[in-house]
């Protein structure tokens, strides 16, 4: 577990980054760097190509461009941990895979249908009674409310200890208080280990409460900085100004 | 081999282990059937059943281009465009928007249609109509050497591929997260599975394969709650549906690959029961 307190993983650049479908550009022309120890949160309508990125961030997806990673010497470093935290899993419900196989899964190349050895077993049981979610061990995945999904998720994408946490915000099936919660966690991990947290997210709400910076897209970067600095753009009312006063009331809801 | 077939006897108190085709027949029941509980709890993981279906089915056309080049056995040129087959489908499915149904479906069609074409020329089809039905009877000394074989590299690769294969099947992005290469995985479960299925045409025939690989993981799925006991129930499953349906078979002069499939389908209707009580 590498733990930044003396920030290995200082900055990410993204540099020119395109993702092209056959000829045609999806996102192009993205320019963003985002640090340690903050939360950046990427916003955009639906289809302005935030999971698209993701998808290149992750190399799931080809991308032209450059992603590098800067250590705090600015030295360029090759290696690098990421987290992912899915939106949703989009399996069978009927799968039968305990949290624990799963877990399990993502950090041993033992199969786990030869069972999961002892120490393994109570390292994963000590994670997950850190987010509360120490009962759900022996559940499976589709047994879980959206919540406890998302805690599950969060638990699993901190081992290895990433040097980058990507999180894709449920847009559903959590409630305010889960969402509440998971958030929570989520600061406490970014300050308690100074790692970088990238969020999609939804909710400006929750966005104007917890980020410390906002990445605004559509299909390129259109408007990035603090939160007060972004809701300030033409960009992000023309997007997102019919929501910004019902979000300022929820923000100050929580 | 013989000593192989001198221990059945001893150990075994039926009269059908007295016939030489028969311990053919169960030695082969006994090395494939696990292997196909195993690879069906993935398959049906990762929603592939069409997908295995039409990999049993291209075996005709593996079996026609063995024939015209002569082959000795066609187990290898099934198996070799098998896997053409399999890594065939995967990659048009990857590069179009067309559906992932439509796709297996036209690849499924073209290649019963070839074999058939190419097996029919000069009206010899029937020559090959055991292969629909399967036939234990052809099961040969040399055939159970090459399954033993592919077996083995089979078992090495799923030890290995597992758990990457289980993330990917749950959300790619994730699997992607953990450094997993998710294309290279799909293409060495893609030709497992056809190494798997080509070797157990001969005697369980390009009908009913594709049952035997879904049914046992299926019926599982109604009863267990984690990994290992669907890994471990599965296998079971298939290997007593498997020893079961051969020597039912043998007794009441049925196809053993049918007959396997039938046992396997009361045990899922069974288990179904038990999970909707």
């Amino acid at each position: 577990m590498s733990i930044h307190n003396n920030c290995g993983l200082h900055r990410v650049n993204i540099e020119n980054l395109a993702v092209y479908d056959g000829n045609k550009p999806i996102i192009s022309n993205v320019n963003m760097e985002f640090h340690c120890g903050e939360l950046t949160a990427l916003i955009g309508k639906n289809g302005s190509g935030k999971t698209t990125l993701i998808k290149a961030l992750l190399n799931e997806r080809p991308h032209t461009g450059e992603i590098k990673y800067f250590d705090n010497n600015s030295n360029q470093i090759t290696t690098h941990k990421t987290g992912y935290v899915p939106q949703q899993l989009a399996f069978d419900k009927s799968t039968p895979v305990s949290v624990l196989d799963f877990m399990a899964s993502t950090v041993t190349k033992r199969p786990v249908w030869l069972g999961v050895k002892k120490e393994l077993r109570n390292s994963i049981q000590k994670r997950l009674d850190d987010f509360n979610a120490g009962h759900l061990i022996d559940r499976t995945l589709g047994e879980l409310s959206g919540g406890e999904l998302q805690r599950v998720l969060l638990a699993t994408a901190i081992e290895p200890m990433p040097d980058l946490l990507i999180l894709d915000e449920p847009v559903s099936g959590v409630d305010i208080n889960g969402l509440d919660m998971f958030y929570k966690k989520v600061t406490e991990l970014r300050s308690k280990y100074h790692m970088a947290i990238l969020l999609v997210s939804h909710d400006i709400g929750l966005i104007k409460h917890y980020a410390d910076r906002i990445v605004l897209m559509d299909r390129t970067v259109i408007a990035q900085g603090t939160p007060d600095e972004v809701f300030q753009t033409e960009a992000f009312k023309n997007i997102f100004g019919y929501t910004l006063k019902e979000a300022e009331n929820n923000a100050d809801n929580i | 081999m013989q000593t192989i077939y001198n221990i059945m006897e001893a150990i075994i108190p039926f009269s059908f282990i007295k016939f030489d085709f028969m311990k053919n027949a169960l030695l082969a029941t006994i090395l494939l059937t696990p292997l196909f509980g195993m690879l069906g709890t993935m398959a049906v993981n990762n929603k592939m059943a069409f997908f295995s279906d039409a990999l049993g089915h291209s075996a005709l056309t593996g079996i026609a281009i063995g024939v015209i080049l002569g082959t000795k056995n066609v187990i290898i040129s099934m198996i070799i465009f098998g896997i053409i087959f399999g890594l065939a489908i995967r990659k048009v499915k990857s590069n179009t928007k067309t559906s992932s149904d439509t796709v297996i479906s036209v690849f499924s069609s073209t290649s019963i249609a070839l074999g058939i074409v190419i097996l029919s020329k000069s009206g010899g089809f029937a020559k090959y109509s055991s292969y629909l039905i399967g036939d234990i009877l052809t099961i040969s000394p040399a055939d159970i050497k090459i399954m033993a074989i592919f077996l083995i590299v089979v078992y090495v690769i799923w030890y290995f591929i597992y758990n990457q294969l289980l993330l990917l099947s749950i959300n790619p992005s994730l699997s992607a997260s953990r450094g997993i290469r998710n294309a290279l995985i799909e293409n060495i479960f893609v030709v497992t599975i056809a190494i798997a299925v080509m070797i157990s045409i001969k005697q369980i025939g390009i009908l009913t394969i594709n049952s035997l690989l879904i049914l046992p993981a299926a019926a599982t799925r109604n009863i267990c709650s984690n990994s290992k006991q669907y890994h471990i129930i599965s296998t079971v499953i298939a290997l007593v549906c498997g020893i079961a349906g051969l020597v039912i078979s043998f007794y009441a002069g049925t196809a053993a690959g049918a007959t396997m499939v039938l046992i396997a389908a009361a045990v899922y209707f069974i288990t179904y029961l038990k999970s909707n009580k």
